[in-house]
């Protein structure tokens, strides 16, 4: 029978606030196991959380750039359960008031415009970590109480393309908004994904089993797919699917059930006692979206209309904030944003995608670039000069001028010399010579690549061109 | 110098006047703990060594004339109360060994106006029960009748008061704790409003109830350290961003037009004959200082003690799941991680801090959440609104303190349920957040002191000070022969 799969996403992702969510501790990635938590996030009796108002800004963000309501009331609940990377034994989280609720994001899938609905957004801490030694289990808290967001999707997936699009649009909102560094091998964003499928055309959706241990893009596509094909062939062979949460195993490319409805927690929650609701004001709210920085669709569009890029390169521009963020120093106060943009489009992508320029530590800035943009277009450099000087801006980080003077790459203009290569090119090749002057224009191509071999960037292309037409015209 | 029921002003004036030196006040309460407490089982820990070191600092400050108003006066600390360096039990075999690396807010306040650490006084584990037979170290004793409890949860503190083994103490409030012990020993204790006094770093039971508040010879005394206790507080969301009064101020000043409601349900048949009797005697004497009595109803007061229990239970249940034995406290066996968290919950805590988890967890599992803990917070509301319609014609609420006297060790400890009714007059004063504070208004037969309450609007501590402190001026405490 052919099936068809019904998807939901839980995706959890870490604020980049400074400090904790409810104590002061840094809220940095790492450090040596134990050594950035207090007595507040390891959970010694008789401390006390006090909420981060940053964290509630920055969901509050979240919410604004899903297009959520953001609730004027709002409180956050006790989460109780037993486990060694959980200082107090439960987690403050929300329940029936999150900050954000009923949002929705536009995706592309297949050329295809698609909404995904937002069921709600809620603010809560993160637990520690968890390492397994033999029969040892060491716990590092230093995650505990870094704030997270859980981002809880309606069932609107049907494919894995889907999700991966809604994934990547999501990490994009984040990281423009500037409140996730979306780090999927650091843990800063994750992805569970409930999944069931149905009989074409039934109106009623199967059991769910929900997948956790999504480390990767590439994961999340692999799992989705080989669940799909479990849950089939459970169903093809007259089975049922047992509600339960799943774990991928990438190496063997298979899902094993972790835990089933019957063992699943009764997490008790409750109001948590000391944390006083929040009341937000309208002039609160307000502030707080002004605060929002230019997000992927408004950045295109500025590229569209104030420098009269091509759509397709002002997609690939905001598709990495990394490159807008690039693109936009390159072009402050340059002449020409659109040589910008199909250069850095072309062949600095060719690079970053090559891994030769690495986005997290690029070691020259985006008016470095631009100059060099500059010097190709105003025949200054040569294309292939050009391309070498990029090549050594990315591996030593100097200016573009230093590069050239250094290699001596700049076109120099030198006429007698151009006029002299030129005369001995057409005598040493009468036939090819004779045949543009027939009218043959392919053979052109022959006279400008012998040029630039002897002239070695000696003079611009412009100046080649015209010396050869006029001289084999003679 | 004769240190029995010595008042903190009486102290300041001899330590300033060098009538005594801070080290030499402190060797008194020594040698009195050291012959009595033996018998008596006030505190967990005597901190005499770490005394000596603070007394000693602090008479360098009254040398150089700049000692403020507890300046090396010596203070007893419940054991629930966070203090840095100093074990800090709770009464529980779960913390015997712990010993906190922060002091509470309450602690840093008292160390800045150069206190007197004596030592941590014994409660009910956990501060749940009221006769302190609870506590796994020091079942403490009435300093009035040996063979009685002295109250609890703050037991240790008020028989440490009572029998001057400390001029005065800290307890912690969840549903009468500071004032049913202050009753049943005969000294006078204030729980103040929620939110005057921040809870960093008590232990919490149920944290939207507790609140940490002085036991003391006198409302004066009581008046005195709550001006250093309250403060607003940063690490504390439910501390409250209000201004702290001198509450000293209005000591002293006519009591007359003061308008006193009385509910009757608190002077019902549940109420022992000889207590209502005293109770409302003392009423009369604040009528002859110019009160006006009013006789009021409070109908919501017969589903308090459930409202009460429920929401007392269901944040213990959670507040005290941190005790898993993985990071700190008693560590019990097992070859998982729920084998050693179950085996040494079993084995940290007592019988009866287990039977309120129990009750916390059922009150808040599924399909039962509806049906207990939000028909308490319901109730929770009728409370407020009940008080709230009472304070639109009275001042202050007067009551009892407890139905009974102190009762004999063994007589109630068997049947939880009877326990719980006892707390019948202090709880609702807890559920609605109000400031309430104890002072003895007579004794019975037995000679066993015999406590009355003062209950206040939010945040007018000053108000139920001033006239606790009109009736005690023309009231004579017998002092326990011990």
């Amino acid at each position: 029978m052919r099936y068809y799969p019904t998807m939901g996403l839980e995706i959890h992702a870490e604020l980049l606030t400074k400090s904790k969510v409810f104590c002061s501790c840094s809220a940095e990635f790492g450090g040596e196991p134990n050594t950035r938590c207090c007595p507040v996030c390891s959970g010694l009796p008789g401390t006390l959380p006090v909420l981060n108002r940053r964290a509630v800004e920055y969901i509050i963000k979240a919410g604004y750039v899903m297009n959520c309501d953001i609730s004027r009331f709002t409180k956050w609940d006790r989460k109780n359960y037993f486990y060694p990377d959980l200082p107090k034994a439960y987690q403050i989280s929300q329940m029936p008031r999150p900050v954000c609720l009923d949002g929705h994001v536009d995706i592309k899938v297949n050329d295809e415009d698609k909404t995904i609905r937002i069921n709600r957004i809620h603010l809560e801490e993160d637990a520690g970590k968890l390492t397994h030694e033999g029969r040892i289990s060491l716990a590092d808290y230093n995650r505990c109480g870094i704030p997270l967001i859980e981002i809880v999707t309606e069932p609107d997936f049907h494919s894995a393309e889907e999700v991966v699009a809604f994934f990547e649009k999501i990490k994009l909102l984040l990281l423009y908004a500037g409140i996730c560094d979306c780090k999927m091998e650091q843990g800063s964003i994750r992805c569970d994904v409930n999944i069931s499928i149905a009989p074409e055309g039934s109106e009623k959706l199967g059991t769910r089993t929900e997948l956790k241990n999504l480390n990767s893009l590439k994961a999340i596509a692999k799992a989705i797919e080989v669940e799909i094909a479990r849950q089939t062939e459970i169903l093809d062979n007259g089975g049922e699917i047992v509600q339960e949460t799943r774990r991928f195993n990438e190496a063997a490319m298979e899902t094993l059930a972790m835990r089933s409805k019957e063992d699943a927690h009764d997490y008790r929650y409750f109001p948590d006692p000391d944390i006083p609701p929040i009341i937000f004001t309208e002039e609160e709210l307000a502030d707080i979206r002004a605060t929002l920085p230019e997000m992927p669709e408004q950045r295109m569009a500025r590229y569209r209309t104030a420098y009269g890029i091509s759509e397709n390169d002002a997609v690939i521009i905001v598709s990495d904030k990394r490159v807008s963020d690039f693109y936009d120093e390159a072009v402050d106060g340059c002449k020409s944003p659109k040589n910008v943009a199909s250069y850095l489009v072309g062949e600095f992508m060719r690079r970053v995608n090559l891994g030769e320029i690495d986005l997290d530590e690029l070691k020259f800035s985006g008016k470095d670039f631009a100059r060099l943009v500059e010097y190709l277009y105003s025949d200054k450099l040569s294309q292939n000069n050009a391309k070498l000087v990029l090549g050594e801006m990315a591996q030593r980080g100097s200016s573009p001028e230093s590069i050239a003077d250094e290699q001596d790459l700049w076109i120099k203009e030198d006429t007698e010399l151009l006029s002299a290569v030129i005369d001995e090119i057409i005598a040493s090749n009468p036939k090819a010579a004779e045949q543009y002057r027939n009218g043959d224009q392919k053979v052109f191509g022959f006279f400008m690549g012998q040029a630039n071999k002897a002239l070695k960037g000696a003079a611009s292309p412009k100046a080649i061109q015209e010396q050869l037409i006029a001289k084999l015209r003679r | 110098m004769d240190i029995r029921r010595a008042r903190i002003c009486d102290l300041r004036k001899a330590l300033d006047t060098k009538q005594i030196s801070a080290p030499e006040l402190c060797g008194e309460y020594f040698s009195r703990i050291e012959a009595v407490d033996g018998r008596l089982q006030s505190y967990i820990t005597v901190t005499k060594e770490k005394a000596f070191e603070m007394a000693a600092e602090a008479q360098k400050v009254i040398d150089s004339g700049k000692a403020t108003a507890l300046t090396g006066i010596p203070i007893a600390v419940k054991d629930n109360i966070c203090t840095d360096g100093v074990k800090t039990t709770c009464a529980s075999r779960m913390l015997e060994n712990f010993v906190p690396p922060y002091d509470a807010t309450v602690i840093e306040n008292l160390k800045r106006e150069g206190y007197v650490l004596l030592g941590k006084t014994s409660m009910d584990e956990f501060a749940m029960g009221g006769s302190n037979q609870t506590s796994a170290f020091a079942k403490t004793r009435n300093p009035h009748d040996l063979e009685r409890v002295p109250g609890g949860s703050s037991g240790g503190s008020a028989a440490a008061v009572a029998a001057s083994l400390a001029p005065c103490s800290l307890g912690s409030d969840t549903g009468g704790s500071i004032r049913q012990p202050a009753a049943f020993c005969g000294v006078t204790g204030i729980k103040p409003t929620y939110g005057r006094v921040s809870r960093y770093g008590l232990v919490a039971f149920a944290s939207s109830l507790d609140q940490i508040g002085p036991i003391a010879s006198s409302a004066e005394d009581c008046a005195i350290l709550l001006n250093t206790l309250c403060s607003h507080d940063e690490r504390d969301a439910t501390s409250a961003r209000v201004t702290v009064p001198d509450f000293t101020e209005k000591l002293g000043q006519p009591v007359n037009g003061m308008t006193i409601a009385m509910p009757k349900e608190f002077f019902a048949d549940e109420i022992d004959n000889e207590v209502r009797e005293a109770v409302l005697e003392a009423a009369k004497s604040l009528e002859a200082k110019g009160a006006k009595l009013v006789e009021c109803s409070m109908p919501s007061l017969k589903y308090a003690i459930p409202a009460y229990y429920l929401i007392a239970c269901a944040e213990a249940a959670s507040n005290l799941s941190r005790f898993d034995g993985i990071k700190y406290g008693y560590r019990g066996e097992g070859a998982t991680f729920e084998e050693l968290i179950r085996d040494s919950r079993t084995k940290g805590f007592g019988e009866e801090v287990k039977r309120r988890i129990l009750l916390g967890n059922y009150a808040l599992s599924s399909g039962y959440y509806d049906a207990y803990y939000k028909k308490a917070l319901a109730l929770k509301q009728e409370i407020i609104k009940e008080y709230n319609e009472l304070y639109s014609v009275a001042d202050v609420i007067l009551t009892p303190t407890a139905p009974t006297v102190a009762y004999r060790i063994g007589e109630q400890e068997k049947d939880p349920v009877k326990m719980y009714l006892a707390d019948i007059c202090t709880v609702t004063v807890n559920i609605a957040g109000l400031p309430a504070i104890n002072t003895t208004c007579g004794y019975d037969k037995a000679g066993m002191p015999i406590g009355m309450s003062l209950v206040g609007k939010r945040f007018d501590e000053a108000t139920i000070l001033q006239l606790a402190d009109a009736f005690e001026r023309d009231f004579m405490p017998v002092l326990p022969k011990l």
